[in-house]
């Protein structure tokens, strides 16, 4: 019984990685209907530079928030610089441009930082949380930090302008402009969020799964598979899912599959909900008259 | 008074299409110009290219300041504010979300929850709502949410883009009056599209009518209600 709740603990703060991953690609995908299959390179590049930092000697939470700070900008620079000229143009189109920065942030990380295998400090105190068995403290740690990205966030679209105005740009474009909100400047910030997540979901998860150029590749997917789940156009349905999915790898992984076929959850998954219910558990039917 | 709004040689395309042809008008400060004409004249694309969501030539003055060529976002900074076709409300967000969106160039925090207060005061039935989404809204309610939107900008000049469209007479009536009451009150000048010309002839000061992308007629509301060609095609008598 113990085992078992260690595995579903574990799963958890997994679980935490993967709906950060998850609401990543809504914070696009709400607003452009594309699904940056980058945002996995991009965050495992913007763990990179926090090792560079904290390898050349500043505090953890400097490096971190530094890291931060530049996947916001980073993220918001790309959307300007690539995806902006390409707005218009064909699905297909975007989906270049995806492949070609995962392409281009994988083989950059590998050629800056090398491609052994790094150790990523954690924060957190070393062993376990109050002598639990459960959770080491970085378990929980980085549960504690997706809980308050997710508060943050929260606070933000609800309660400030800034964030009503990117929900209004969403979902309406044409009436945003027409109350003069700068419709291009809420994707870019929309992209800047979504890398500035991701960053902190690379440097929770580094720790655990140590830092390498393919890092991410796995967990997008995991990501993917949670924000399906929990549909792939709504922010909390996304977050549930990824839990959902952290807790369903780590105890069907140790229980039914065994480590190596963990992946295969995912997939499962993905394909499970895009032919059984597209709209995922909590995902907006749309309904369109013909 | 003079000219609030200017245009002059206007044309409108949408891709490749031309759609307006040497439109020119001028709406009055403090006045209400209706836009008259059929389905498809170009009524909706006048609106749509003083506010640039579409490609124009020709000039466009906001108090002779050239506004042509410019982002919709900085000609709404301006202090034009339009209730487009289909009444662009966000369904999805809150009444009072959809309020607080059309104040959202505004710098005066206070100024803004004030105007929402007074709006409410005006509007019961929005306030009622106010937590509701838009979306749940009856279709006068709809209409109403969508003036006050753009009351919410404090607006000089005001864009109307039928709002009678898919609504119930007394509704109807009660619409034009509430814009009559912003006209004399707040002394916001209107551009006002209709389908229904003898409503809009009856607020308006001043006319124009459209066919095919070009001005066939301009003048005072009273010539015009009174134009034999105009009493045949959209009057009906
Ligand atoms: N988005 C668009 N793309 C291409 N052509 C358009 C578009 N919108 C309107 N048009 C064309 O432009 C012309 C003028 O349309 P517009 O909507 O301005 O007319 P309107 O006078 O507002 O008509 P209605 O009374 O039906 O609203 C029409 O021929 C129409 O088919
Ligand atoms: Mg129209």
């Amino acid at each position: 019984m113990e085992a078992f709740l260690h595995q579903v603990f574990s799963g958890l703060a997994t679980g935490g990685i993967y709906a950060s991953m998850a609401l990543a690609l809504v914070m696009i995908y709400q607003s452009t209907h594309h699904i940056n299959f980058s945002q996995g390179e991009m965050a495992t590049f913007c763990t990179f530079i926090a090792w560079a930092l904290i390898e050349t000697g500043f505090p953890y939470w400097v490096a971190f928030f530094a890291t931060v700070a530049i996947g916001l900008v980073g993220g918001m620079a790309i959307q300007r610089i690539l995806l902006r000229p390409v707005e218009n143009a064909p699905i297909l189109t975007n989906v270049i441009v995806f492949i070609g920065l995962l392409v281009i942030f994988n083989s950059t990380a590998g050629w800056i930082f090398d491609h052994t295998i790094k150790a990523f400090p954690s924060p957190f105190p070393r062993g376990t949380f109050f002598d639990t068995q459960y959770f080491s403290s970085h378990e929980i740690g980085s549960i504690m930090v997706t809980l308050l990205v997710l508060v943050a966030l929260y606070v933000f679209f609800r309660f400030t302008p800034l964030g009503l105005a990117m929900r209004a740009a969403a979902q309406n474009p044409v009436s945003s402009r027409l109350v003069g909100i700068r419709v291009s400047w809420m994707l870019a910030l929309g992209w800047g969020l979504a890398a500035a997540i991701g960053a902190i979901a690379g440097m929770m998860v580094a720790p655990i799964v140590y830092l390498d150029p393919n890092m991410m590749a796995g967990i997008l997917l995991y990501g993917f598979a949670g924000a399906l789940l929990g549909g792939i156009d709504n922010p909390w349905g996304a977050v549930f899912g990824g839990f959902v999915v952290g807790v369903l790898e780590n105890v069907l992984g140790a229980y039914v599959i065994g480590t190596e076929l963990k992946l295969t959850v995912a997939l499962v998954l993905i394909v499970g909900v895009l032919t059984l219910k597209p709209t995922g558990l909590f995902g907006k039917v749309v309904v369109t008259r013909v | 008074m003079g000219a609030i709004l200017q245009a002059s040689n206007l044309d409108a395309f949408y891709g490749p299409t031309q759609v307006l042809f040497g439109v020119g008008f001028e709406l009055r400060e403090g006045g209400i110009t209706t836009i008259l004409g059929a389905n498809g004249a170009g009524k909706t694309t006048t609106l749509r290219a003083v506010c640039g969501m579409v490609r124009t030539a020709g000039e466009v003055r906001l108090k002779g300041e050239r506004i042509d060529g410019k982002a919709t976002e900085d000609i709404v900074r301006k202090g034009i504010a339009h209730v487009p076709d289909g009444r662009g409300t966000f369904t999805a967000l809150t009444v009072e979300e959809n309020l607080r969106l059309g104040g959202y160039v505004r710098k005066d925090r206070d100024g803004v929850a004030a105007d929402i207060e007074r709006l409410y005061e005006r509007f019961p039935r929005l306030k009622e709502r106010r937590r509701q989404q838009a979306g749940t809204l009856s279709g006068g309610e709809q209409q109403m949410l969508a003036i006050s939107r753009a009351l919410m900008l404090r607006p000089r000049l005001l864009l109307l883009d039928e709002p009678s469209f898919g609504l119930a007479p007394l509704i109807v009536k009660e619409i034009f009056e509430i814009m009559r009451t912003i006209n004399r009150e707040d002394g916001v000048s209107m551009l006002l599209v209709e389908q229904n010309a003898s409503l809009a002839l009856d607020l308006a000061d001043h006319a124009y009518l459209l066919e095919t992308g070009k001005v066939v007629i301009a003048g005072s509301a009273d010539a015009i209600k009174n134009d034999e060609q105009v009493r045949r095609s959209y009057l009906g008598y």
